[in-house]
């Protein structure tokens, strides 16, 4: 028996580790530009140069099915090994019909899995995760499958609009000795903030503007990283990488650097001016992006924010099995790189901006 | 088996008929025939249709278009075959009076395809093709035919506008039938600007949506005799039917129509004839692609030939092979289900010299081939004058 | 199409799973019970590769009921590398890009929806095989 533990580090009795991982990202793109073409009339200040719009026939199931076929590619598994797929997003097809039973169909999971669907806003992916660790460290499950993915809306004309994207990225975690990246610690920071929320039946989100920056995101981020950090008895400069959640170009950088990151740490996972904020997927995306070229023994901090609010914070340490995993599926980048430009009106078409009845 | 002959014919103008309802439409054709044949009485009637249930609500169709021309009381049922339901239900009659158990059937086609807006008519006709694995991935009939001109095209190397001289040739005998949905000449010029719908496949490829219905009076000998009026007996020498995969992804050469050549090859074995002997062939037009394919199919181009014989003027009125001699489904129209017995109903006026200005000369042996699908249900017959 | 008639044909709609005859070992989908290149039974369930050829497209520009908010798009006869054809929609690409012979890979789309209320169904379609082909 292993007594409980009284840290705020979340740690499971068996070491877990990401055995497998996938990224996608439709190859739609609607420049910030264009957005501001039709809304704004003027020259302001961008958030982003671009994000990432899904294609008529894709949403959050089918872009989380393509993410967790590549990451069953670099697992290299049974899929009937899994015992649970969980799919955090804020954009599910359904109100009520798991996205993950269809993910789970997809990839030939079924039936002898947990499937549920999360919801924490833009950290339902990373709380996904966490449960995932748990499943697997507790000995309930060889392998738990996590996923982060959205189409996310915004208010036309709203500041949201330039930024809110699709993508994501699947995780499959397993035993730390066969993984590719060892989850050290993960831990979570939750308050009431409500910066910003979406109601039942609304289409859009609405937001608290300014309300969103300190008392929202810099408050949660900065204290579950700070905290990681003094817990584990680490500082910036003991890792590689460091990957927060990016709702534009702006606040990561800034909270990056306020934790003692340099440019070289944050760049790699700095997704969010190419493809946008994907929501439940854009930290979990940066980390896949980072996993695409970290090397054995490189330390990763990623820091997911949900507004409502919290962050969730991990500490990875890259393994030997990660050349080897990386080349068996799609890179982020080779998804990045896949690049189609439209224009508001194929954006509005593609996003179902137009009234039809 | 007893010789089967044509008694009387009868058909309305195909197009739009918004004054007509379905049932009447069916009386429009089958009255006439009746007169034409000048029977007192028939022991069947076989109506051959294909989308009545989806696009009108209404099957059921034996017993009621029996009763309302009057037959109340009569042995009737439907026929379906998707579009060679006409053609199909023409085999039944031929089958009951050839097999000795009626002496006077009345084999009729109807369709109504104009009361339903034109999406949910283009989903009615996808139903001639496979539901779970081809339109269920929103593949339309057109598209499937247009996948399997794009390929013939590629094959074949054949240049895009070459497909255009079945439309021009339909479209010219058409102006010479009464009854045809179009009387407007096509050039080759207006074909290569006709509105694509399925690419390569343009509007002057496809035959239009539209209503119509066709009847014919079969007997047995003796009541041909009996019955004769002065005209050229016109007697069905062959009828035949052959099935191939009902989607075109599961047929081993999706650009060889094996039913078209199976049931071919038993109609000119039953006529006793080879394909050189036919005078003028009702080909199954609904796309000009599926004619190529069928005139290859049944011998008369080489694989890859079928629109040089289109091209070198071999299909006109004048040619080696008149097709499509007043209108085809392309000009004449194209109610599905009612198809397969209009075409009868011209191959037997070739017969008798009955044609007017699209008459082929020195007509004797006629074929016409009703298809179902893209191919899936091919139905020959073969008449001859005597 | 009905609720159950989806569901019935989720593994072929989501992961392509159809047949290999026990007795010819022809692969066949969709699935059919009775092998059609030799008439025997064939049950043995076999899921195909999803990767394939262009055998012949078309653009659909007037879409039957319940694809209008789709159209146009692309439709294929999609040659399988194990052997049978498949017909499909072809996604992430535009008309002009398409080729006899293409190289395609199978992903998991939208198919279409039933109204703002219904089922959304899930199918195979294909896009171009990413140029980096990765070995398995």
């Amino acid at each position: 028996m292993v007594s409980p533990n009284d840290s705020v580090l979340l740690r499971p009795d068996r070491a877990v580790g990401i055995v497998g991982y996938g990224a996608y990202v439709p190859r739609y793109r609607l420049p910030a530009r264009e957005v501001a073409r039709v809304w704004s009339g003027r020259d302001a200040e961008l958030p982003i140069k671009e994000k990432a719009v899904a294609g008529l026939d894709e949403d959050t199931a089918t872009m989380s099915i393509e993410a967790a076929r590549n990451a069953l590619a670099r697992a290299q598994i049974d899929p009937k090994r899994i015992r649970a797929v969980w799919v955090g997003s804020e954009s599910h097809p359904y109100a009520v019909k798991p996205t993950s039973t269809i993910v789970a169909e997809a990839l030939d999971i079924v039936p002898l899995t947990q499937a549920g669907d999360w919801e924490f806003a833009c950290k339902a992916g990373t709380e996904a995760m966490q449960a995932a660790i748990a499943f697997v460290g507790s000995g309930m499950a060889p392998y738990a499958m996590s996923i982060g993915m959205d189409t996310a809306q915004g208010r036309p004309g709203d500041a949201l609009e330039y930024t809110a994207a699709a993508g994501g990225a699947a995780f499959i975690l397993g035993a730390a000795e066969e993984s590719l990246a060892r989850i050290e610690a993960s831990l979570s920071y939750v308050t009431d903030t409500p910066d910003f929320w979406r109601r039942a039946h609304a289409h859009y989100p609405s937001h608290g503007q300014r309300f969103t920056g300190e008392p929202a995101y810099f408050h949660h981020v900065s204290s579950a990283a700070q905290l990681m950090l003094d817990e584990l008895g680490r500082k910036a400069a003991d890792y590689r990488y460091i990957v927060p959640h990016q709702p534009n170009s702006k606040f990561p950088q800034r909270v990056a650097k306020q934790l003692g990151f340099k440019p070289e740490q944050y760049q790699t996972g700095l997704l969010v001016g190419r493809i946008g904020n994907t929501y439940a997927g854009s930290s979990l995306i940066g980390l896949s992006a980072v996993l695409d070229e970290a090397q054995p023994g490189d330390r990763i901090l990623v820091v997911s924010f949900g507004s409502g609010a919290g962050s969730d914070a991990f500490s990875l340490e890259v393994t030997e099995r990660i050349g080897a995993a990386r080349r068996r599926a799609l890179l982020t980048g080779d998804y990045i790189a896949r690049r189609v430009e439209i224009d508001y009106a194929t954006y509005a078409r593609m996003r179902g901006k137009m009234v039809m009845k | 088996m007893r010789s089967v002959y044509i008694a009387g014919m009868g058909q309305t103008p195909v197009g739009e008929q918004w004054e007509r309802s379905l049932r009447h439409i069916a009386h429009d054709a089958i009255i006439p025939a009746i007169r034409d044949a000048a029977i007192s009485r028939a022991d069947a009637l076989y109506v051959g249709n294909m989308l009545s249930g989806d696009l009108v609500d209404q099957e059921h169709l034996g017993a009621l278009v029996a009763d309302f021309v009057g037959l109340r009381g009569i042995e009737a049922y439907k026929i379906e075959a998707a579009c060679g339901s006409g053609g199909a239900a023409l085999r039944t009659g031929y089958m009951a009076v050839a097999g000795g158990l009626h002496d006077v059937v009345i084999v009729a086609g109807v369709e109504k395809m104009t009361d339903t807006m034109g999406r949910d008519t283009t989903a009615g006709l996808a139903m001639a093709a496979d539901q779970e694995y081809e339109a269920a991935e929103g593949v339309s009939f057109v598209a499937l035919n247009a996948l399997l001109m794009r390929r013939y095209l590629y094959e074949y190397d054949i240049p895009y506008g070459a497909f255009g001289h079945f439309a021009v040739n339909a479209h010219k005998n058409a102006l010479g039938n009464p009854n045809a949905m179009f009387h407007q000449p096509v050039t080759l010029e207006g074909y290569r600007k006709a509105t694509m719908i399925a690419d390569p496949i343009n509007l002057m490829d496809s035959s239009p949506i539209c209503d119509g219905a066709a009847a014919v009076v079969l007997v047995s000998e003796d009541y041909a005799r009996a019955l004769a009026n002065g005209r050229r007996p016109v007697r069905i020498a062959a009828s035949t039917v052959a099935t191939d995969s009902l989607a075109v992804h599961d047929r081993r050469d999706p650009l060889w129509l094996e039913a078209a050549y199976l049931s071919s090859r038993k109609a000119y074995a039953q006529a006793g004839i080879s394909q050189t002997d036919i005078d003028l062939f009702e080909v199954h037009d609904a796309f000009t692609i599926m004619a190529a394919l069928s005139l290859e199919a049944n011998g008369f181009a080489e694989r890859g030939r079928g629109v040089r014989l289109a091209e070198e003027g071999e299909i006109a009125l004048t040619g080696r092979l008149p097709i499509a001699t007043m209108g085809g489904l392309k000009a004449r129209g194209h109610p599905v289900g009612a198809t397969g017995v209009y075409q009868v109903v011209e191959a037997a006026l070739q017969l008798q010299g009955l044609a007017g200005v699209d008459q082929v000369a020195n007509a004797d042996i006629a074929m016409t081939q009703n298809i179902g699908g893209s191919g899936a249900t091919v139905i020959t017959h073969v008449l001859m004058g005597e | 199409m009905s609720v159950a008639r989806t569901w019935r044909t989720r593994k072929q709609r989501y992961a392509l799973v159809g047949e290999r005859c026990d007795y010819c070992h022809n692969a066949i989908f969709p699935p059919r019970d009775v092998c059609p290149h030799c008439a025997e039974p064939a049950q043995k369930e076999f899921a195909l590769s999803g990767r394939g050829t262009v055998y012949s497209y078309t653009t659909v520009f007037d879409p039957p009921t319940g694809f209008e908010a789709y159209a146009p798009y692309p439709v294929a006869l999609v040659k399988l590398d194990e052997g049978p054809m498949i017909t499909a929609q072809l996604t992430d690409v535009t008309s002009e890009e398409i080729r006899i012979g293409m190289p395609v890979e199978m992903v998991t789309r939208k198919l279409s929806e039933q109204g703002d209320e219904g089922v959304i169904i899930y199918s195979y379609k294909f896009r171009p095989a990413f140029e980096q082909r990765l070995a398995a």
